[in-house]
């Protein structure tokens, strides 16, 4: 893919371009609906989940995303996956409900509970250890049964796949991992979405 | 298991870019403050305005009063410890502040020395003129930087002052040579190491937001214009004559910043700003930019 949205409502979205850069695919800024235009994919960064779900109704990007995200995939870390969720235990954030996943925000407690811990990987055959950096991070509680865990933290899922939408709970963005993006962007990965789903089904 | 590393207090700070930080004093403040998409609350007993012109000595907020707010809001809350004053940010990490600012607008309790910030594990914004001042506070451990401007004056004269001035600064790193950077280190008092960082990376090695001064959705774009990454609002909203109108607009027009449109149309309707003062006005002695070292 060529050219990746970045939602900049608010938030970490800065390092989302970090890493499109360094995987060699041009990322644009999308805060407006004309920006879905020409883009193939869209992350929705890490921020505050309040600020972004009222300015993602400020400047009328619901109803564009629901209908982009028909076609193309989408990728949220920490804030990023509460807005995508199906529900969330808080009424002060209203999600975009394209992971059938509930989520509690700020479940770990304040940003004195803010951490970098290993976590546990399964790609179809494959496993692997990565830091996980959790910032004020939210929990995923329940998980629908076409979503796929990828990854855990001791018995915490930290990030899950169904279909082409794919949500973490933390930032590999802050640590310069860029293997979870290429799940969603990158098609000539052999972790890309399209494979793990094939894999997992089988 | 790393809790309160430097990357994760850097994290906090990069979560927090692109958006604006407002002062409060009270509950209904703070969620004013979150209904209109703040992404942090400050939380203090007084508003810098009011403590200028209150006079006095000016210290960390009553725990009661964090409190509430900290359970009434879900998004960050930060509050100001005097400069020096360890204990006080020793209070605030025990009532698990998100953010603590070791700030001028309070009144210093130590005149030579400030926080060393690395021992905490909450992170520290701290304020600065230029780009020496910065970097002694990155030193010490502060994970975000902002400009000091003239807080509770509502004019932007100062913040732009001090944001030309770091960017300006850095600007003219990037073309020293090493040799260069030895004495540019000595000249504006910062440890070499992160002169050459900053050097190379043609920026600070921490997120660098804007405060103090800010009055207007036209100040937020224009600060962000000039290099800030977020923008602190203290007493522009709850002095203006409509502060949930004049938070929202502050917002939206953050976001969208280069955006003239968008910053007119964020502008368009809105009642008085807070009235505010000419530098002129303020005798240097009484100027709170001045506290730091």
């Amino acid at each position: 893919m060529n050219r990746i949205g970045i939602l900049e409502l608010q938030g970490d979205f800065a390092l989302h371009h970090r890493i499109f850069e360094e995987m060699g695919i041009g990322s644009v800024s999308v805060k407006l609906p004309r920006h879905l235009d020409g883009i193939e994919g869209l992350v929705i960064p890490g921020g505050e989940s309040t600020t972004m779900s009222l300015l993602m109704d400020s400047f009328n990007l619901r109803e564009p995303i629901l209908s982009f995200a028909t076609n193309y995939p989408v990728m949220g870390t920490c804030a990023g996956l509460i807005l995508m969720a199906t529900k969330v235990h808080d009424s002060r954030v209203v999600p975009l409900g394209l992971l059938d996943i509930s989520v509690d925000r700020n479940a770990y407690g304040r940003q004195i509970m803010s951490s970098t811990e290993p976590a546990q990987f399964h790609f179809g055959e494959e496993s692997f250890t990565l830091p996980a950096t959790l910032i004020r991070a939210p929990k995923i509680i329940e998980v629908g049964k076409n979503v796929r865990v990828l990854g855990k933290c001791g018995e915490e899922p930290l990030i899950v796949l169904s279909g082409h939408f794919l949500g973490l709970s933390f930032h590999p963005e802050i640590d310069g991992i860029s293997i979870f993006h290429e799940i969603l962007f990158d098609s000539q990965s052999k972790y890309f979405w399209t494979i793990l789903n094939q894999v997992h089904a089988a | 298991m790393s809790k309160g590393s430097f990357e994760v207090k850097v994290g906090l700070a990069e979560m927090l870019k692109g958006g604006v930080i407002m002062d409060v004093t009270n509950l209904e403040h703070a969620q004013i403050a979150e209904s209109t998409g703040a992404c942090a609350v400050m939380a203090l007993e007084r508003i810098p305005a009011d403590i200028r012109s209150d006079g006095g000595i000016a210290r960390m907020s009553d725990p009661q009063m964090i409190k509430e707010i900290q359970k009434s809001v879900s998004i960050p809350v930060m509050a100001k410890c005097r400069i020096g004053h360890f204990a006080e940010a020793q209070v605030l990490e025990t009532l698990e502040i998100d953010f603590i600012d070791e700030s001028e607008v309070l009144t210093p309790a130590d005149e030579h020395n400030h926080i060393w910030k690395h021992d905490f594990k909450v992170p520290f914004v701290c304020g600065c003129r230029d780009l020496g001042e910065a970097l002694r506070r990155i030193a010490e451990g502060a994970a975000m930087i902002r400009t000091k401007g003239e807080a509770g004056s509502g004019n932007i004269v100062e913040a732009v002052r001090h944001m030309r001035t770091v960017m300006g600064q850095i600007k003219r790193l990037t073309i020293l040579g090493q040799d260069e950077l030895v004495t540019e280190a000595k000249v504006i008092g910062a440890p070499l190491s992160l002169v050459q960082q900053v050097a190379k990376l043609g920026k600070l090695p921490v997120p660098n937001f804007a405060a103090g001064g800010i009055a207007t959705p036209a100040d937020a774009s224009l600060m962000m214009q000039l290099g800030a990454e977020s923008v602190f609002v203290g007493s522009g909203i709850f002095k203006s004559d409509d502060p949930e109108a004049r938070a929202k607009s502050i917002v939206e027009a953050t976001t969208h910043y280069k955006d003239a449109d968008r910053v007119a149309a964020a502008s368009t309707g809105l009642k008085k700003a807070m009235k505010g003062l000419e530098m002129s006005e303020i005798p240097e002695e009484e100027r709170l930019q001045e506290r730091g070292w």
